[in-house]
């Protein structure tokens, strides 16, 4: 509380993204864990909450006549441009704020400050939702081949890996020490996929203390084992998913990359996905044409092309595409490595399996996917998704592109996953959230050490207690498109602007209809007449059985009741005009009057949508509800139309 | 003339079809008066029928004596034909150049197509204008132009003020180009606000007045209210017409009006954007970066969005402003039937029905004289210079699929009615979107000689394939996004025949069985529910008698 400057403040504008000249008057709170933005129109209370922990910068502009700008970014792409009156308060607010979303330690975040209304026994339940293990042995391990190595219990040989890992069943303990001593961190090979089906699997590393000459026996005996645990093949694929240059570079400080002469049997591959720093600047880039105010077409696309983003996504499904057909196709296993191992070779590793196992594409799936090739292999999500105030060089879209590799699919293949659209996103908020103890810390040994299992609410369990909102209606789980290795189109124009994540929050820019809604709801309102039918075909037989006797059936509450379908629902929400009249006013300077048209009076084109005031106070992530614009006009229009009609 | 002159070698044995995602087909090529054939040997193959109008341009090839010819489509799509036989394979390509370039009308395969089908309804009388235009006081139809006199682009009967009276039309028509005097495109229901449209007027240089073209068009204003001019020309675009006899209003003249000036382009731009646009998406080896600068530099997305715009502008101003609207740019056949009809989509509903829709082209386009017969005479892969050709219906179409998206619910049609009206627009067996005017389609005598589009469309199967699962009637005024996030490229047309469209396919079928599922169960359930309350009702009676 002590960073808390100034609590409270009234008469802030918040301004509108889409239409400047439409902004909402109200007050805006510091919370400890929440900026509170709080507007009363016409008696009805409006809120939009935002975490602390989801700013990403808060900036404050030169004053103006009018106020104080302040323009708050977000982490889950939100950004509110808010007008202060004094620049004292806005001083005030600033400074509160960069200190507030800037934890310095660990203790600040808000998973140890966050207490749903939850016991103690479930809290401990939420976390046995998801066990590693059972994902292992899905895929039928340990067997013969692989076994579960006790080597890194106590994080001795390498501090970011997990405590469990599976090698293959002829390395020993001295081979697994050996070989962890050759690589980066000491992140030896370990095993992150197994296709039942033909024995290959993806296994992933660190890379090699190589330099220009040296050699490890231990380490070529590791991937000798590997290559030993897939018997139908001769061979196995070494992947660098680091762009060659940037491997060639690695040598002179003694790291690189595999000689194939000194390996057996192994074919070497670079796969050029650019590193966390181009990464960071490409979205950093496109963000910034996202946010562009009424772009033309040339400016979207343009940007759209320079940041480079959707090159990158494509680099990074190219690579998965690569290791997916290595495994199913050839029957060929394959060892991931970039630098570390835990940036690219999580990505490619976990598309790979996504393309690879219909499992990872349903809702339990892509969360074991997560926990298993981000969590346990040790993504620095607290370093990538700058959790404290830390070095910004080490902050890098890494997941980002993980998710969006799984949504590019999805817009592929409609059918192919449980989930929709919603969970990915749901998910990206909460990574940077810090509600949830998931994704705080570097490592295992980390989140270990600061008792998240003990003091924190895991988000797993959390989404599938509501995994109905999840849910892809066209999924079948006996459909054809959903069985196999997917094979996606990766021609350039296959890529899709993410609209849905890095616009969300502009609401005007999404269909004003849900397709899935409404099939959503249809899908409800079968399932309840299975269920009348069922009852009416009993209470029939029963009926036609009871001959002669006096049974008086209450007519049943079966009246069809139609699930909202959301459509008029959402219509309202977002169906006003936009500003088209761009060209109008810059083309005609000799307008008698700049009251005319075009700029619909209803301040309520609702770009940003405010957040419901929960009880278990989750900002920034669910309730979107905003108030509907038409029933004004249908009041306003009229009027007019009154006016000619009695003239006429 | 014979095509039999046209048709040097008829037929050729052992042709192998090429087509993208589908296997190779082998088998006899033969060619008719407006046919490409070609039939496998083995029994349940398809075959391939390609009209000869729908063939944009070929290219030959030779390695030996093995031929290719590679046809490229109207409607986007590439086929190659392997050909052995040097002296076929060059028949055959000269055979389709001059049967796929008749010069005469007449000859087209509309005039020789019988319907296969009953025809229940003849289109060629679904929509006529008394029927529409009927309701409207303050209007009426004049016949004004029932012999074309006044105008060679407007159809026989037009909707104009009531009290402005023939001799008045007359005159304006000389003002206007083309005789394109203000007419009545639309009628706001809601509020009684009109929008209408025209050719520019003719000031010229030296400014010239006409005193019955303000008359005209002040009248439809009803006194104290404002009207707008929407002219899709930028203001210099509008300023050079003068020195070619063109123009536009001067407030000055129409002191009701207000003009607005956006910046639609001319056709032969449209077309070299149609033309960049389809070479993107054809070149299948370039990376990212390329992709995305091509598709910027086609200006296609820039296209969609300046028209949209334009037409929610319009509808903004009718609905929202409470104002008439009067969109003209040069001739008026091109960008301004885009704007006045896509406003029609986003304030009417009717429009948005499949009936209503046809009713929107054919009143629209067909009627207002869009000069089809010129615009669609050359697709994305023509070799010569565009002179008349270009994409402005497909644009417009284009436009109509963004709106579709962005609410899907609330279309009667589906996508495969827009991609159906691309193709018959280029290519058909229909009269429909034959000649560049009422007055060439009744010269041509097309509703004697041909069959209607509409007659074929409008079947209970037909309407079926084309209606949307998901419409439930909405009554509003439905504001579409445009900013470059809300608008896509429209794959259904322009990626249709470079990737296998299967994984959507089976989406869609998809939802339409969870939609027809639910239909069943509710059926069910409510002949069970009588069958309980028969069963209920009788129970007691037998109890009391």
């Amino acid at each position: 509380m002590e960073h808390i400057r100034l609590p409270k403040v009234e008469n802030v504008r918040l301004l509108d993204r889409v239409s400047p000249r439409r902004s909402r008057v109200g007050t805006l709170y510091l919370t400890a864990t929440h900026s509170i933005f709080v507007v009363n129109e016409a008696g009805v209370r409006n809120e939009t909450w935002v975490l602390h922990s989801l700013v990403f910068s808060a900036e404050k502009q030169a004053a103006t006549p009018s106020g104080c700008p302040l323009i708050i970014h977000c982490k889950n792409f939100q950004v509110l441009h808010f007008v202060i009156p004094r620049e004292r308060e806005c001083h005030d607010v600033h400074l509160s704020l960069q200190r507030l979303s800037q934890p310095e330690s660990y203790e600040e975040l808000y998973c140890f400050s966050y207490k749903p209304n939850v016991d103690e026994v479930e809290r401990r339940q939420e976390w046995d939702f998801l066990d590693l293990k059972t994902d292992y042995s899905r895929m039928g391990l340990p067997n013969s081949l692989w076994k579960l190595s006790p080597v890194n219990r106590h994080y001795k040989v390498s501090d970011t890996y997990p405590a469990d890992l599976f090698v293959p069943e002829s390395a020993t303990p001295p081979v697994i020490v050996g070989s962890s001593k050759f690589r980066s961190r000491g992140r030896f090979p370990a095993l992150s996929y197994y296709s039942k089906e033909n024995h290959a699997a993806i296994c992933r590393s660190s890379q090699p203390l190589s330099g220009f000459s040296a050699r490890c026996l231990e380490d070529e005996q590791m991937l000798e084992a590997i290559l030993r645990s897939n018997p139908c093949s001769d061979f196995m694929y070494v992947v660098d998913t680091r762009p060659k240059l940037n491997a060639i570079a690695n040598r002179a400080a003694g790291k690189g990359y595999e000689n194939e002469d000194n390996y057996s049997n192994i074919k070497f591959q670079f796969i050029g996905i650019e590193n966390i720093h181009v990464m960071r600047n490409s979205q950093q880039k496109m963000l910034e044409v996202c946010e562009l105010r009424s772009p033309s077409m040339s400016d979207f696309l343009e940007g759209l092309e320079s940041s480079g983003w959707l090159k990158h996504i494509k680099a990074v499904l190219d690579a998965g595409i690569f290791i997916a057909k290595a495994v199913a196709e050839e029957g060929v296993s394959v060892l991931v490595h970039c630098s570390d191992g835990w940036d690219r070779t999580a990505q490619v590793c976990s598309v790979a399996s996504v393309l690879l196992d219909p499992y990872y594409r349903t809702i339990r799936g892509i969360m074991v996917l997560i926990e298993k090739d981000w969590i346990s292999f040790g993504h620095k999500f607290s370093h990538r998704c700058n959790h404290l105030d830390g070095d910004p060089k080490e902050v890098s879209p890494v997941i980002d592109q993980f998710l969006e590799c799984v949504w590019q699919l999805m817009e592929q293949f409609p059918c192919a996953f449980e989930f929709s659209e919603r969970l990915l996103i749901t998910i990206h908020s909460h990574i940077y959230s810090c509600q949830y103890g998931n994704f705080i810390g570097n490592n295992q040994r980390e989140r270990i050490e600061l008792g998240v299992r003990e003091r924190t609410h895991s988000l797993w369990s959390h989404l599938w207690t509501n995994h109905a909102d999840y849910i892809n209606p066209l999924y079948r789980p006996d459909h054809s498109q959903t069985q196999g290795l997917l094979r996606p189109s990766t021609a350039p124009y296959s890529f899709k602007f993410w609209r849905g994540l890095y616009n969300r929050f502009d609401r005007g820019m999404h269909p004003r209809q849900s397709v899935e809604d409404y099939l959503r709801a249809i899908q409800e309102e079968t399932q309840q007449l299975e269920e009348q039918l069922a009852s009416h075909k009993q209470k029939i037989t029963q009926l036609e059985q009871e001959q002669g006797w006096s049974v008086t059936w209450k007519a049943a509450t079966c009246d069809k009741s139609p699930t909202v379908r959301a459509l008029g629902n959402d219509l309202s929400l977002a169906n006003t005009p936009q500003d088209y009249t761009d060209g109008f006013i810059t083309n005609s300077p000799k307008a008698p009057d700049d009251s005319l048209i075009l700029q619909p009076q209803d301040s309520s084109q609702t770009s940003e949508p405010s957040f419901s005031n929960g009880s278990d106070q989750e900002s920034g992530i669910a309730d979107l509800s905003c108030r509907s614009p038409l029933s004004e006009d249908s009041t306003r229009d009229p009027d007019s139309d009154e006016a000619a009609y009695s003239a006429a | 003339m014979e095509f039999a002159e046209l048709i040097k070698t008829p037929r050729v044995d052992g042709v192998v079809l090429h087509r993208p995602f589908l296997p190779t087909v082998e088998g006899t090529l033969c060619l008719t008066g407006h046919h490409l054939i070609l039939s496998s040997r083995q029994d349940n193959t398809e075959e391939l029928w390609l009209l000869h109008s729908n063939i944009d341009s070929i290219e030959k090839r030779f390695v030996g004596s093995l031929g290719s010819i590679i046809v490229k489509c109207k409607d986007l799509r590439v086929i190659q034909l392997d050909i052995p036989g040097m002296e076929e394979c060059l028949n055959i390509s000269s055979s389709i150049e001059a049967l796929s370039t008749l010069d005469s009308v007449s000859l087209m395969y509309p005039f020789f197509y019988r319907p296969m089908f009953e025809v229940i309804e003849d289109g060629w009388n679904s929509f006529l204008p008394q029927d529409f235009y009927w309701w409207f006081y303050e209007w009426r139809l004049s016949e004004v132009n029932t012999d074309f006199s006044v105008c060679l682009s407007y159809p026989p009967l037009v909707a104009v003020p009531k009290d402005v009276d023939d001799d008045t039309l007359r005159k304006v028509s000389t003002f206007r180009h083309g005789g394109r005097f203000p007419v009545l495109s639309y009628y706001h229901k809601k509020n009684g606000m009109v929008m209408m449209r025209a050719g520019q007027p003719l000031t010229g240089t030296n400014g010239r007045r006409c005193k019955e073209d303000e008359k005209l068009i002040n009248a439809t204003l009803r006194p104290g209210k404002r009207g707008y001019i929407i002219d899709t020309r930028t203001v210099n675009v509008a300023q050079q017409a003068k020195a070619r006899g063109g123009g536009f209003e001067l407030e000055a003249n129409y002191p009701q009006w207000r003009r607005i000036h956006k910046a639609l382009e001319r056709s032969n731009v449209l077309q070299d954007s149609l033309i960049k646009l389809v070479e993107a998406c054809n070149d299948q080896n370039h990376s990212m970066d390329r992709w995305l600068s091509k598709l910027e530099a086609s200006s296609w997305q820039s296209n969609v969005k300046e028209i949209l715009t334009t037409a929610c502008l319009a509808a903004q101003c009718i609905d929202r402003e409470g104002a008439s609207v009067l969109v003209h740019g040069t001739e008026g056949t091109d960008s301004t039937l885009q704007v006045t009809s896509l406003a029609q989509i986003i304030l009417d509903p009717t429009c948005r029905t499949i009936r209503g829709f046809q009713g929107l082209v054919e009143r629209e386009w067909l009627q207002a004289g869009h000069p089809f017969q010129q615009r669609c005479s050359q697709s994305a892969f023509s070799n010569t210079k565009p002179r008349v050709e270009a994409p402005v219906f497909l644009l417009f179409l284009d436009c109509v699929w963004q709106i579709l998206r962005q609410f899907p619910c609330s279309f009667e049609f589906c996508e495969s009615f827009l991609v159906l009206l691309f193709e018959h627009a280029y290519a058909s067996q229909f009269g429909t979107f034959l000649g560049n005017s009422a007055a060439d389609r009744s010269k041509l005598s097309l509703p004697e000689k041909t069959v209607s589009l509409w007659s074929w469309v409008n079947r209970p199967q037909e309407l079926e394939r084309l209606s949307n699962p998901l419409y439930e009637a909405n009554s509003l005024v439905i504001w579409p996004s445009v900013a470059p996030q809300s608008l896509l490229l429209w794959e259904g047309v322009f990626l249709r025949w470079n990737r296998s469209s299967k994984c959507l396919d089976e989406a869609y079928e998809e939802m339409v069985h969870i939609i027809e599922y639910n239909k069943e169960l509710q059926n069910k359930v409510n002949s069970l529910r009588r069958q309980l309350a028969e069963l209920e009702t009788e129970d007691p009676l037998l109890q009391e008698s």
